[in-house]
């Protein structure tokens, strides 16, 4: 069974179909590249996905279970995080709580045992404040942790929105152009991620303009165009497609 | 039913009023995205700059009742806008790169400010305008008498608010302003100067709430350092009923709130009159937050 | 070893603060106790103005539920007063579920408008004698004063310490509630309310949670106030008590607990000890909003970032998780 899939996703904003009769499937422990040239709803697809907008029509299934209608937060405790593609840190909270706001999902303290500090409480803090350093050393941010969110540099703040989507512990990981501002080197450490994120038995969707890396990770790539799903398929076969070629011609994108 | 179109009438003149000043609400809501809580206040000092001049230049007994009030309405018009100006230069534009909230709470400061000032200069008593500067009588329509003030109040709001709109809808000034209302980016890549949108949208909202408060001078009689704040919410009610920033929306939501308190004071109960319009408030932005013309926008993710 | 000096100052201070009804003249322990009042409301704000950033600009109408339930129910059925506390604590938040949950999605300028409205509407019901219970614009008198064991609380002497008492628990709880899941899940709201919803919080279910806690609170401060008074009116719940505790919230410092006890010495406090300036203290409380959001958003007591003790193993391994 098919890990996420989209079955004839439309939406439209007022007269714009920014969602047209998509659907696609991604397999568990894939990496998968959503491309396309600006403005074709890649990012819409994703805020479907999560919640954030409702679907007009079509379906969306995770593990065999429909999302559609769940409010996001439901959506992200059943095992999908996200990363943004502006930066949506909390910045003037510390890298540490940035973190621990991924690890609340997987914990239950309420307001009386917030209020009084119960063992129990106690105890699920600290196991959150563990793992959510474990989190940080995986990414490489351990040593900034007390830090102000805002004081890291753009790659960091980057590896950080992972690092917070990582902490709810999810099953496929979505992220929205998690190169875009990256300067070489910083794009080539996020190749290791990604690809250590899937060995440890994550599934990745991608959105990314940075054709060499989509071209490099993902191992399935689905082509959006004016909303409409124009091609599918390994990297190979996507570079030689007319259709993709044909809409990539003059635009700026390089492969 | 004599009852019911002397409430209509009532409501129509004060709905003038809430209009006037929803008016001044709306716009610098549609530029800034700001709520000017002050603006109830400089609504307050209208009416209190009016009574000054109106007893200190004897203005209606040189010039007669008609011109001299007209020469006393642009005078308030005039001084009320500078003062619409000046807040905006200190309390306002120093935020612009600011969280909106920084920007809601100086509003709220300088509203406090304001008000308290118009209390220390003029007392915390009510003033009392002179009688006899608009004429108490009524005029007979279709079998009624209905009070002229009130149709003085109606038509010179509604004068004033069809100047506004031929302003907004026909000058390049105007068109200046919805477009930085629209989108305030794409406005500047156009070519526009949206600081000066901005000046003139604190200069025309104070005006016309300047006036709204002298209207309520001659048309209660008596005025105090805290009205402004009744009116005020009642005119943020309106201009939210017409859809926020949306500058037909604001005379629609003023009228139709002004009718609706009169029918419901006079039909439901008076001790609740203040409530309705909160009520309305509430209703509103629960089901239907973008007004009665407003559209219905997606917030980008 | 900074720990260990903080308790010793803190301790000391309080000793200190403890022992001023023996050096403080009637009137004087009458000004602390209502700023001891203010600090439990300003904290209580704190909550959801500070924490979790949404504007509330009818946080009176808490107080006022709370107190008007005290009086209710201590004048119409004898109940004693201080057993009341829990009672005022429920219906304040019984009934900022109510108003809150239809409301709790607008954006935060269009709540802030709402929220006056509210408590406007809270105001004219209890003008109005709502279900004949409020007594109209004269309000209701006669409420006992607090009692425990025999012992009544009744000299302002006596109330110093049972408001500062209450305010001293209500920090401790309070800090710790800061300092936990709860706390933080208010501060993602209001740093960015769409990224603290992707991360899994159920940003409504706070929102909500911080009206109430915030609402228990005002409602017991109602009860304390009633009980301190003995008599209660509408007048002593209007918009201007609303504003008066957002601005201790914002001048103190949004967020931070010793700048709500700052904040509440500052704005009730001052204005005494200047008692000839008292008119103009509404204005420089507006002159001094709009400075303050100029020149130092924070307040003047801003709050700190929190610490967190990190497991020793962590720091070292780089790289691998």
């Amino acid at each position: 069974m098919s890990l996420l899939s989209l079955k004839r996703l439309t939406k439209n904003f007022g007269g714009l179909t920014a969602v047209n009769n998509v659907s696609f499937d991604v397999e568990p422990g894939a990496i998968v590249g959503l491309i396309g040239p600006n403005g074709a709803g890649k990012t819409t697809v994703f805020n479907l996905i999560t919640g954030i907008y409702a679907p007009d029509q079509g379906e969306i299934l995770f593990a065999g279970k429909s999302l559609v209608r769940l409010r996001t937060h439901r959506i992200i405790a059943m095992g999908i995080a996200r990363t943004f593609q502006t930066i949506r840190l909390f910045q003037n909270l510390t890298v540490l709580e940035n973190v621990l706001a991924g690890c609340h999902c997987q914990m239950k303290g309420g307001v009386v045992a917030s209020l009084l500090h119960t063992p129990l409480q106690r105890r699920e803090e600290r196991k959150a404040i563990v793992g959510a350093m474990s989190i940080l050393s995986f990414v490489g941010l351990h040593r900034e942790a007390q830090q102000v969110a805002k004081n890291l540099s753009y790659g960091n703040q980057r590896l950080l929105e992972i690092a917070r989507a990582l902490a709810t512990r999810p099953k496929l990981l979505i992220l929205d152009e998690p190169a875009g501002g990256m300067n070489e080197q910083e794009t080539g450490r996020l190749v290791t991620l990604i690809r250590k994120m899937r060995d440890q038995g994550i599934t990745i969707l991608l959105i990314e303009h940075d054709m060499s890396l989509v071209m490099k990770v993902c191992e399935q790539i689905v082509v959006l165009e004016y909303g409409s799903k124009i091609a599918e398929g390994p990297p190979e076969a996507i570079k030689q497609d007319p259709r993709v070629i044909e809409a990539y011609l003059g635009t700026d994108s390089d492969w | 039913m004599e009852q019911f179109f002397l409430q209509l009438t009532n409501g129509l003149a004060v709905g003038g009023i809430y209009a006037l000043i929803a008016l001044g609400y709306t716009m610098v809501y549609g530029v800034l995205k700001l709520i000017n809580f002050a603006h109830s206040d400089l609504f307050t000092l209208g009416a209190y700059l009016g009574l000054t001049l109106l007893t200190s230049m004897a203005l209606t007994d040189r010039l007669g009742p008609f011109w001299g009030t007209v020469l006393l309405a642009f005078m308030v018009m005039l001084l009320i806008a500078i003062v619409g100006a000046l807040l905006d230069r200190v309390a306002y534009r120093p935020l612009r790169q600011s969280p909106r909230l920084s920007a809601v709470v100086s509003a709220l400061g300088a509203s406090i400010f304001l008000q308290n000032t118009v209390m220390l200069v003029y007392g915390a008593r009510f003033q009392v305008y002179p009688q006899g500067i608009l004429p108490s009588t009524a005029i007979r329509v279709m079998g009624l008498d209905i009070p002229m003030v009130r149709l003085i109040v109606l038509c010179t709001s509604t004068l004033m608010m069809l100047a506004l709109f031929f302003f907004i809808q026909k000058t390049k000034t105007g068109t200046a302003i919805r477009a930085a209302a629209i989108d305030q980016g794409a406005a500047r890549l156009m070519g526009i100067d949206v600081n000066r949108v901005i000046l003139m949208v604190f200069l025309v909202g104070p005006a016309l709430g300047g006036v709204a408060g002298l209207l309520v001078g001659l048309y209660y009689g008596q005025i105090n350092f805290t009205m402004g704040w009744g009116y005020g919410l009642k005119a943020f009610t309106a201009a939210i009923l017409g859809g926020i920033g949306n500058i037909p929306g604001a005379m629609v939501g003023g009228i139709l709130l002004g009718v609706i308190e009169a029918m419901g004071a006079a039909y439901l109960s008076i001790a609740w009159k203040d409530a309705i319009a909160f009520c309305v408030l509430i209703l509103i932005l629960i089901f239907r937050p973008t007004g009665l013309l407003g559209e219905r926008v997606a917030e980008k993710v | 070893m900074t720990n260990q000096r903080t308790i010793i100052t803190i301790s000391l201070a309080n000793v200190v603060f403890a022992s001023l009804p023996f050096f403080l003249n009637t009137y004087w322990v009458d000004v602390l106790n209502s700023i001891g009042i203010y600090s439990i409301l300003a904290l209580s704000l704190n909550l959801i103005v500070g924490h979790a950033g949404l504007f509330n600009l009818g946080h009176a109408a808490f107080y006022a539920i709370g107190a008007y339930t005290a009086a209710i129910l201590n004048t119409g059925y004898g109940i004693p007063i201080l057993a009341l506390l829990p009672a005022c604590g429920f219906t304040a938040g019984v009934f900022a579920v109510l108003i809150a949950r239809p409301i709790i999605h607008l954006r935060g300028d269009y709540l802030c408008i709402v929220t006056i409205g509210v408590g406007e509407i809270v105001r004219i019901a209890l003008i109005n004698d709502v279900f004949g219970v409020t007594g109209g614009a004269n309000g209701i008198f006669g409420i006992a004063r607090p009692s425990l064991f025999g012992f009544s609380v009744r000299s302002p002497q006596h109330f110093f310490y049972y408001i500062w008492t209450f305010a001293g628990i209500t920090v401790c709880l309070f800090h710790l509630l800061e300092n936990s899941r709860f706390g933080r899940a208010l501060n993602y709201l209001r740093e960015d309310e769409v990224a603290a919803e992707g991360s899994g919080v159920d940003t409504a279910h706070y929102k909500l949670a911080a009206f109430v806690v915030g609402a228990v609170w005002a409602g017991m401060a109602g009860n304390i106030y009633a009980s301190k008074m003995t008599i209660i009116s509408p007048e002593s719940f209007t918009f201007w008590e609303s504003v008066l505790m957002f601005a201790i919230v914002i001048l103190g410092g949004s967020g931070s607990i010793p700048g709500m006890l700052l904040g509440a010495f500052l704005i009730v406090g001052l204005p005494e000890l200047f008692r000839e300036f008292a008119n103009a203290r509404m204005l420089v409380f507006g002159a001094a909003m709009i400075a303050m959001m100029i020149f130092r958003t924070q307040g003047i007591l801003p709050a700190k970032q929190r610490r967190y003790s990190l497991p020793e193993s962590s720091g070292e391994e780089s790289g691998t998780g």
